[in-house]
C-alpha cells in the first residue's frame, strides 16, 4: 500500500519535474533570442554607426610640422639651417613627481642646473599636454643608455627633432633674429591672425629679426597624417599622410663677409652700422654691437644667461641700428646745404666771414661754432669739408623751420623706412607742428638754429641715416632699405624679388648735387675732417663726420673728452657713400661715446668700403681703428 | 580485451562524450580568443591550457565518484562553506576593495566559490530528504538555506557572485515545484524590495546600473567599459573582422579583454556568424545537460542537474547581456572562454557531476 502511493506520488512528482524542465528550456530559448535580437541590432542595423565610432577611436589627424625656410646671405652663405637631433622630453601632465623623474633620469643622462632651469621656465611658459625638452642635442650613447632605462620613465620620451642653428652666433644676429618656443601671447597673436590651424604641432615661432618678420614666409604649410593609435592615445602606424610644404628660402641682401668685417671693425666697442646699396636699397651690412648669441634662444635661454643679456649695461638684444635715437650732430649739414642750394637761399659761392659764433639779430645769446675764435671765410664747400656750424646756424635761421622739416623729410629722416623686420623707430625731425603737439608751445626762432646742425630736438636712427645718404649718393632715388633680397619658394622654385623699383626719385639739380658730392669728397682729403680716415682711398670717398652730444654743456662751458665719464663722452658718426660719381654703397656708422666722427667713425668706414669696392681685407685685428689717442678710457 | 583498450575504457568509463565534445569545442574556441586578445601572448595561452587541463582532471575525478558519495557531502560541504563565509566576513582579506578572500596559511582561498556548487547541493539535499512529504514549509527551509550564504556574499560586496548563487538556489526551488502563485508573489515582492536594495547597494554597484540605462552619462569611467565593448560588437558587422584584426581589442580600446569582456573580442573578429554559432555551440551543451537532468533518476540528481545546467546558461546571459549592454556590469565571466583558473574549475566540477549522474548506474529509489 504504502509503496504504491510511493510509486504513484513519483509519478506525478516526475511529471511535475518534466513540465518544469520544459519551461526552463523555454526560458533558455527565449533569452538567446534576445541576445541575438542583440546581436543583430548591434552587428547588422547599427553596423555603419558602430563601424564609424571604432574608426574615429583608431583614426587620429595628427600634424606634420614642415621644415622652416633657410636664410642665406646674397652669396648663398648660410645664416639660419635646421639639423635633426635627439631630445630627452617630459609631457608633465604624465608625471607625477617631475622632480623626482628629473633627479633619476640625472643618473642615467647629464642633466645640468642649466637644463634643469630652463625645464623650469618652459614649464611656466608652455601650452597645456605639451611634451617638453629637458636635454636637447643627446649623444648616440646617452639615447642609448636611455633606451635600456626607458622602462623606468613613464612620460619621458627621446624624440628626433629638427632644430634651428645659426652658424655666425653673434654675426648679424640682430638682422637674423631668432626662433623660440611658441608661448601664450605668441598663442593668442596666431588665432587672431587666424593662422591657428597652421601651427598645429609646431612648436618654435620667430621672435625678431627676419625669423619674425618673415615667418610667414619661413614657416611653411603644415602637413597631415592619419595615424592610428591605441587608447592611451600613441601612434600604432600611419595610414595616410598629406605631406608639409617646407618654409620658403630667404636670400638676403646682405653681404656675410661685409657684415663680418664691419662687426670686427667695432672691436669692443658699442654701436652701429647700416651699408645699403644706393642704386637698389639693398641693405649690405647691419650692424649693431654688442649682439648676442641667437643659438641660446632656441631651446629656450635659461634665467642665468637671460639675465647676463637683459641686464648689461651695454644693452646686447637692443638693436641699435633699428631702434636707437642719436641727433645726427654734423651728418645733417649735407642735407641742409642741398636744401640751400635748392630752395636757393645760398649759391655756391657765398661765403660768410665766421668769428666763431652766430646771434640771431636783436639777441645777445651766441651760438657757438666748435672752434673758438671761427673758420674766418667760409664757403658752401669749406663749410661742408671743415664742418663750420656758424655756416649752418645762418643758414637755418634763412630758410626757418618749415622749409628745413619739409625738404628733409625726403630723404626719410623723421619717419619709418619700411625695412623688413619689425621694431622699427620713425626718429625725429623736428617741425612746428610737432612742437605744438608735443610740448604744447610754439616754435622760436632760436629752435631752428640747433636744428640746422642736426641737434636740438633732432633724433635719427643709424638706418634712417644710411637711408638719407643712400638718397643723396644716388641723387635722388629712394629705394625702400631691404633685409631679405629674394624669397625662393620651395613648392615651386619660384624666386620673387622683395623690392623691384624705386620708391620715389627727387628731382634736384645736378649741379647743386655735385656741388655737394664734391664738397664730402673733399671731406676725406687731406684738410677735411675725415682726412686721416681717408688718406690713400684708391676711390672717390664721399663722407661727412658728426658729433652728437649725450650731456648738455652749459654756456660757456669747455667739453673735455677725458673729463667726462666714459658713458657720456660724445657718440662718434660718420656718414659716406663710394665711388662717389657712380656710389654702389652708402652707409652710416655711429660709435657710441667714441668721440669724433672723423677718428673713431669714419675709421670703420673706410675698412667696410675698402672690402666692398676693392675685395681688401683690414689688415690684422681692430686695432688700427682703435681711438686716435686721446683720452683715457675709464 | 588488451591493456590498452582496458585502459580507455577505465578513462572514459564514468565520461559523457556528447558532453565532453561540446566542453572541448568551447575550450578550443576560448583558447583562440583568448590568443587574439592577449595580442599572441603564448604564455598566457598556455596559463589558459594548464587551467582547461586542472579542470578537466578534476571533471574527470569528479565524474568518476558515484552520486550517493558526492550526495553524502553535501551537507559538510555546505556546513564548511558557511563556516568559511563567516570567517571571511571576521578575518578575510580586503582586495580591489572587496573582502573576498580568506587566508588559511597555505594558499588564499574564496570561499564563495565552492558555494557556487554547496548552496544547490544542499537544497537539492534537503528536497531529497524531504522528497515524501514536501510542504510550503520545506520550500521556506530550501529558501533559508539559501539566503544565509547570499547575505554574506552580498556583504563582501560581490554582486556577480550573489546574482549566480541566487539564481541557482532559485533553480532548485523552481525544479523542486515551488508553485507558481508563490513564484509570482516572490517576483512583486522582490520588486518591491528593489528600493530598500537600492538603498544598501554600494555607490559603485548603483553607478554600474544607472550606467546601464545610459552608459554615455560616465563614457570615461562605469560607461567606458560598455561603450568599448557595443563598439566593438557593432562594428564587427555580420562577418567580423578577422582573427586578431579587431580594432577595438588591438588597440587597447576594449578594456578586460581577456576576462569578463572576452566575448567583445570575439564578436568584433566573427560578427554575427561567430556569435551566432558560439549561442548554437553553448545551446547544444545546455541542451545535453537537460537531457541527463531529464533522465536523472532521483530527487537529488535531477534537482543538482537541472540547476547546474541552467546555472551555466545563467552565466552565458549575464555575461553576454552585460558586454552587449543589456544587463548591467557585473563581475561573470563568459564560461569556458574567459581567462581565469578558479571559473573553469568550478565550471567543470558542476560537469563532472552532470557526468557523474549519467554514467554511474541509476539508483531506483527501493
Amino acid at each position: 500500500m504504502r509503496r504504491s502511493v510511493e510509486l504513484r506520488n513519483h509519478g506525478r512528482e516526475l511529471h511535475h519535474f518534466q513540465r518544469r524542465l520544459a519551461v526552463s528550456v523555454g526560458f533558455v530559448i527565449l533569452l538567446f533570442c534576445l541576445l541575438f535580437a542583440r546581436f543583430f541590432y548591434l552587428q547588422v542595423s547599427q553596423r555603419d554607426h558602430y563601424h564609424a565610432l571604432a574608426e574615429t577611436n583608431r583614426i587620429s589627424i595628427s600634424p606634420v610640422v614642415p621644415n622652416r625656410g633657410l636664410i642665406f646671405d646674397r652669396h648663398g652663405e648660410v645664416l639660419a639651417h635646421n639639423y635633426s637631433a635627439y631630445t630627452l622630453e617630459i609631457i608633465p601632465s604624465k608625471v607625477a613627481n617631475l622632480e623626482a623623474t628629473i633627479n633619476e633620469l640625472a643618473s642615467v643622462v647629464e642633466v645640468s642646473g642649466r637644463d634643469r632651469k630652463r625645464f623650469k621656465k618652459l614649464l611656466g611658459e608652455s601650452r597645456q599636454f605639451e611634451s617638453l625638452p629637458i636635454r636637447t642635442r643627446l649623444s648616440d650613447i646617452e639615447v642609448a643608455r636611455f633606451a635600456a632605462n626607458r622602462y623606468r620613465f613613464p612620460g619621458v620620451e627621446i624624440k628626433a627633432r629638427l632644430f634651428r642653428q645659426y652658424p655666425k652666433g653673434e654675426g648679424a644676429s640682430h638682422v637674423v633674429g631668432y626662433i623660440s618656443r611658441i608661448n601664450t601671447q605668441d598663442l593668442k597673436q596666431l588665432e587672431t591672425d587666424g593662422d591657428f590651424a597652421n601651427y598645429r604641432g609646431s612648436d618654435y615661432i620667430g621672435k625678431i629679426g627676419i625669423e619674425q618678420s618673415y615667418e610667414k614666409e619661413l614657416h611653411g604649410i603644415t602637413g597631415t597624417e592619419e595615424v592610428e593609435t591605441d587608447a592611451a592615445g600613441r601612434a600604432v602606424r600611419v595610414m595616410s599622410r598629406n605631406p608639409p610644404i617646407s618654409g620658403n628660402n630667404l636670400k638676403l641682401s646682405l653681404d656675410a663677409k661685409l657684415q663680418e668685417v664691419a662687426e670686427q671693425a667695432f672691436g669692443e666697442r658699442r654701436g652701429a652700422l647700416v651699408a645699403i646699396d644706393p642704386t637698389s636699397g639693398d641693405v649690405l651690412a647691419f650692424v649693431s654691437k654688442p649682439g648676442f648669441d641667437p643659438n641660446l634662444f632656441v631651446d629656450g635661454i635659461d634665467s642665468e644667461n637671460w639675465d647676463l643679456l637683459n641686464n648689461s649695461i651695454d644693452k646686447p638684444l637692443n638693436n641699435r641700428a633699428l631702434r636707437g635715437l642719436y641727433p645726427p650732430g654734423s651728418t645733417f649739414k649735407p642735407f641742409m646745404a642741398l636744401a640751400g642750394l635748392e630752395l636757393k637761399k645760398r649759391t655756391p659761392q657765398y661765403a660768410i666771414s665766421d668769428a666763431g659764433f652766430f646771434s640771431l639779430p636783436g639777441s645777445g645769446h651766441r651760438y657757438r661754432d666748435w672752434k673758438e675764435g671761427g673758420h674766418g671765410r667760409v664757403d658752401l664747400h669749406k663749410s661742408l669739408v671743415i664742418s663750420c656750424d656758424t655756416y649752418y646756424y645762418g643758414l637755418a635761421n634763412d630758410l626757418g623751420i618749415d622749409k628745413i622739416f619739409s625738404f628733409i623729410s625726403q630723404f626719410g629722416l623723421g619717419k619709418l623706412t619700411g625695412i623688413d623686420i619689425d621694431g622699427e623707430v620713425s626718429g625725429l625731425l623736428p617741425s612746428q607742428e610737432w612742437k605744438m603737439k608735443r610740448h604744447q608751445q610754439k616754435w622760436y626762432a632760436g629752435d631752428t638754429i640747433s636744428v640746422g646742425i642736426g641737434q636740438g630736438y633732432n633724433l635719427t636712427t643709424p638706418l634712417q641715416l644710411a637711408f638719407a645718404t643712400a638718397i643723396l649718393a644716388s641723387n635722388g632715388t629712394a629705394f625702400r632699405p631691404h633685409l631679405v633680397k629674394q624669397v625662393t619658394s620651395s613648392k615651386t622654385g619660384e624666386v620673387r624679388n622683395i623690392v623691384t623699383g624705386p620708391l620715389y626719385t627727387l628731382n634736384f639739380n645736378p649741379d647743386n648735387v655735385a656741388h655737394v658730392h664734391k664738397a664730402l669728397v673733399d671731406v676725406t682729403q687731406p684738410g677735411g675732417t675725415a682726412a686721416r680716415a681717408g688718406a690713400g682711398a684708391s676711390y672717390s670717398f664721399a663722407g661727412k663726420t658728426g658729433t652728437s652730444q649725450v650731456i648738455g654743456m652749459k654756456q660757456g662751458e669747455k667739453y673735455v673728452e677725458s673729463k667726462v665719464n666714459e658713458r657720456h663722452r660724445d657718440h662718434a658718426l660718420f656718414i659716406a657713400y663710394a665711388p662717389a660719381e657712380k656710389a654702389r654703397i652708402a652707409l652710416a656708422v655711429l660709435v657710441e661715446n667714441g668721440g669724433h666722427g672723423g677718428s673713431a667713425a669714419a675709421p670703420i668706414a673706410r675698412l667696410v668700403i675698402d672690402y666692398f669696392l676693392l675685395g681688401k681685407l683690414p689688415a690684422g685685428a681692430a686695432s688700427e681703428t682703435g681711438d686716435d689717442g686721446e683720452g683715457v678710457h675709464d | 580485451m588488451t591493456s590498452s583498450a582496458r585502459l580507455w575504457h577505465y578513462l572514459t568509463r564514468y565520461v559523457d562524450n556528447f558532453l565532453l565534445a561540446g566542453l572541448l569545442l568551447l575550450m578550443l574556441v576560448g583558447l583562440l580568443v583568448l590568443y587574439s586578445a592577449t595580442d599572441a601572448n603564448l604564455s598566457r595561452v598556455s596559463n589558459q591550457l594548464i587551467n582547461m587541463l586542472v579542470a578537466l582532471a578534476i571533471m574527470w575525478l569528479v565524474a568518476n565518484i558515484p552520486l550517493q558519495h558526492i550526495m553524502r557531502l553535501a551537507v559538510p560541504l555546505y556546513m564548511i562553506g558557511l563556516m568559511l563565509l563567516i570567517g571571511v566576513a571576521l578575518f578575510g582579506e580586503i582586495q580591489n576593495g572587496a573582502r573576498r578572500w580568506l587566508n588559511i596559511g597555505v594558499t588564499r582561498i574564496q570561499p564563495s566559490e565552492l558555494m557556487k556548487l554547496a548552496v544547490p547541493l544542499m537544497m537539492a539535499w534537503y528536497f531529497d530528504k524531504h522528497e515524501i512529504t514536501l510542504r510550503l514549509r520545506d520550500y521556506a527551509v530550501a529558501t533559508l538555506l539559501l539566503i544565509l550564504p547570499l547575505l554574506l556574499i552580498l556583504r563582501q560586496p560581490d554582486l556577480g557572485t550573489t546574482l549566480l548563487i541566487a539564481s541557482s538556489g532559485f533553480y532548485v526551488l523552481f525544479l523542486a515545484g515551488l508553485s507558481w502563485r508563490i513564484i509570482a508573489g516572490l517576483l512583486v515582492v522582490s520588486l518591491g524590495s528593489l528600493p530598500v536594495l537600492w538603498v544598501m547597494l554600494h555607490d559603485y554597484q548603483r553607478r554600474r546600473i544607472m550606467t546601464l540605462f545610459d552608459p554615455t552619462q560616465d563614457p570615461l569611467g562605469a560607461g567606458y567599459h560598455t561603450i568599448q565593448s557595443t563598439i566593438a560588437i557593432g562594428s564587427g558587422g555580420v562577418i567580423g573582422k578577422g582573427w586578431q584584426q579587431g580594432t577595438q581589442t588591438h588597440l587597447d580600446f576594449l578594456p578586460e579583454k581577456s576576462t569578463d569582456f572576452i566575448f567583445a573580442v570575439f564578436s568584433e573578429e566573427f560578427g554575427l556568424v561567430g556569435n551566432t554559432a558560439l549561442l548554437l555551440l553553448y545551446m547544444v551543451v545546455i541542451g545535453r545537460g537537460m537531457m541527463i537532468t531529464a533522465n536523472a533518476s532521483t530527487q537529488f540528481t535531477r534537482l543538482v542537474a537541472g540547476s547546474i545546467t541552467l546555472t551555466f546558461f545563467t552565466y552565458i546571459f549575464v555575461n553576454i547581456g552585460m558586454v552587449v549592454g543589456i544587463l548591467p556590469v557585473v563581475g561573470v565571466p563568459l564560461p569556458l572562454i574567459s581567462y581565469g583558473g578558479t571559473s573553469m574549475v568550478t565550471m567543470l566540477l558542476g560537469f563532472g557531476i552532470l557526468m557523474s549522474i549519467e554514467t554511474h548506474p541509476k539508483l531506483v529509489k527501493t
